[in-house]
């Protein structure tokens, strides 16, 4: 120990309490700044036009993000058709079975799909599904098309980064469950199918919906995969063979372009989105608290 | 009615021997309700072949991902060779690509964010974790650092361009290097915000799980507050903050939107830490749908592989440390 006075190591101790104390709270502060920046710059741009119209050329003022909007729930809408039976189904795999070789490597490779860059999904999402050349026959004609930049690609995409939450915070749930629970299921002579869907489910809901929710709040902000599937685009769509716009994609779009009229559409999108994820997240914690589960 | 169960392995047979009225009727009843178990039996085991199935998926889905950005990048890999690593010049018009600019800028926005992240992601971890765990206000601070993760990164990236980049430009005039304002600097101060919670919030865990005997004991022999924590947590926990710290590097390499809003966006050697520049992730990001040529868009996807593989490998480490940890 240090030789000191005691006087000298009371006051270092409380001189550090200080210091931690100051240095944990400065980190609220750029969230305070970011938050309070984006509300004052999104708020005056939010309006019913804002809300219902594609975005106007640039030189004509006005203009709403309606594309965007839409795009943006109809890709997290699909992500989340393909992401939540299988992410709920590997995580109760997993839960029930603790040990295994399979298990290990799958829970490995959760691990891992949760720490690749989003960057690296956006280019396999590409080669996968947007490269492939499919041929198509009519009559005695052959075309070679090539699939082309859609808003389903950019939603297994996104899929593909859901999974690994809901497959976390499913396994964690279940895996508090006592085990009694199941076993009175099978006392009763409930098959095993039954037992999940009527007693394993319904007991963890809470857990497994908040990972759900965990996981949708993350991708709705998520912007470097869709870059090179759903693409973007200027008009309405609601063809999820198309190229589609979304939110982050239209943030990130008008935010880098030099024209006013443009920034101030990326300000409005930047309130509405954050607001959007915020809530979600906000909920979520409500939802835990709730159910009393342990993310 | 001699019908054998196959899974219970016993046989109508060797049952106690009962009498029973067999009309036509009962027969029947007993046939369906035979048959319904069956049904069952079935649906039990495609259902847990289903659910196995999921979990092979998500090895597949993994091996899928390398062995696309590994096909993929063959092409590079053939013409460029391992000099492509440390190739200093990355030019798509005269077909010469070097990765070492955006190598350096990754490694230097990353690290430099991990060294200005980490006073701060140890004051939460320690707050939460030492001085106060209970209360109101450390669960405002919690809820608030994790809301910290939860901001999209395109959303970090258009506060940094339009509030950050013009505060870099003008301390930038101050101490006399070219003010650009978009460089590797305002990218590492943007990402040292965006990692706080992941090292944070594995910490605060790892800290709330020092046994108090160690610290009572060392309470008992006169320690300060301050001692405790220097003394006896911080060493007990070093290496699960150590897998914080590598999670949060982790998350800062791999990220996109912000640092290529941020960063400047050119290929050339980054001279010093205000200098404009391109990490591995922005460089995709920018030029992937501009790629025109195979190789062009090949060396790119090198450069995914190259991160996959680094991401791969520190998660894998770092999540080799918790599982230690915890179950020690």
């Amino acid at each position: 120990m240090e030789i000191g006075s005691v006087k000298y190591r009371i006051g270092k101790s409380y001189g550090f309490k200080a210091l931690v104390t100051v240095f944990a709270f400065a980190c609220v502060v750029p969230l305070l700044f970011i938050l309070f920046f984006i509300v004052r710059q999104g708020i005056t741009k939010i309006n019913w036009h804002f809300l219902v119209n594609v975005p106007k050329p640039v030189g004509e003022p006005g203009g709403g993000i309606i594309n965007a909007l839409v795009g943006s729930i109809e890709i997290i809408f699909f992500s989340a058709l393909i992401a939540i039976p299988i992410g709920i189904m590997a995580g109760i795999y997993l839960s029930e079975n603790r040990r295994g070789r399979l298990a290990y490597w799958c829970r490995l490779c959760v691990d891992i799909l949760q720490g690749v860059p989003s960057i690296v999904i956006g280019i396999v999402a590409y080669f996968w599904i947007v490269k492939p050349e499919f041929t198509i026959h009519i009559g005695f004609l052959r075309l070679h098309k090539s699939a082309g930049f859609s808003a389903i690609s950019g939603s297994i995409a996104l899929a593909i980064m859901m999974l690994p939450i809901v497959i976390r915070s499913t396994e964690e749930t279940l895996k508090l469950l006592p085990s009694s629970l199941q076993e009175a299921a099978f006392a009763l002579g409930v098959p095993y199918h039954r037992v999940i869907f009527k007693v394993i489910i319904p007991v963890g809901i809470g857990g497994i919906l908040s990972g759900v929710m965990l996981s949708i709040a993350r991708i709705t902000g998520e912007t470097a995969p869709l870059l090179f599937t759903a693409f973007g685009n200027p008009y309405l769509s609601y063809n999820i063979g198309k190229p589609m716009q979304s939110l982050p994609l239209l943030i990130f779009n008008y935010a880098t372009s030099p024209y006013d009229d443009w920034k101030n559409l990326a300000w409005g999108a930047s309130l509405i989105l954050l607001m959007w994820v915020l809530l979600l997240n906000i909920s979520t914690k409500l939802i835990t608290r709730k159910w009393k589960v342990q993310l | 009615m001699e019908t054998s169960v196959e899974n219970s392995g016993v046989t109508r047979s060797d049952l106690p021997l009962r009498v029973i009225t067999s009309t036509p009727g009962a027969i029947a009843k007993a046939q369906s309700r035979v048959r319904r178990s069956f049904r069952q039996i079935r649906t039990e085991n495609v259902f847990r072949q289903t659910l196995t199935i999921m979990g092979l998926l998500m090895v597949i889905l993994v091996l899928g991902i390398l062995l696309t950005l590994i096909v993929q990048s063959m092409p590079s890999i053939k013409a460029l060779g391992a000099k492509y690593l440390w190739g200093k010049t990355w030019d798509p018009v005269q077909d010469v690509y070097g990765a070492l600019p955006f190598l350096l800028g990754t490694l230097a926005s990353s690290f430099l964010a991990l060294i200005i992240s980490i006073p701060f992601s140890l004051a939460v971890a320690i707050f939460l974790g030492e001085y106060f765990p209970n209360g109101w206000i450390p669960d405002f601070l919690k809820n608030t650092v994790e809301l910290i993760a939860a901001v999209p990164s395109v959303i970090y990236g258009f506060w940094g361009l339009a509030v950050l980049v013009p505060i870099v430009r003008t301390f930038e005039t101050h101490i006399g290097v070219s003010a650009i304002g978009q460089g590797i600097f305002t990218s590492s101060l943007i990402l040292a915000v965006m990692v706080i919670p992941y090292a944070a919030s594995l910490g605060r865990s790892m800290i709330q799980m020092v046994p108090s005997q160690l610290k009572e004991a060392a309470y008992g022999l006169g320690a300060t507050r301050w001692e405790v924590i220097r003394r006896v947590v911080l060493p007990y926990t070093r290496s699960g903050l150590f897998a914080g710290i590598l999670l949060s590097l982790g998350r800062a390499l791999g990220e996109t939107m912000a640092v290529t809003m941020v960063i400047g966006n050119t290929s050339l050697m980054p001279t010093n830490i205000f200098a404009p520049g391109n990490t591995m992730a922005s460089v995709i990001a920018n030029e992937f749908t501009e790629a025109d040529k195979p190789v062009y868009l090949s060396a790119l996807i090198e450069l995914g592989l190259v991160l996959f593989l680094v991401t791969v490998v520190i998660n894998v480490i770092g999540k080799k440390i918790i599982d230690r940890v915890t179950n020690d």
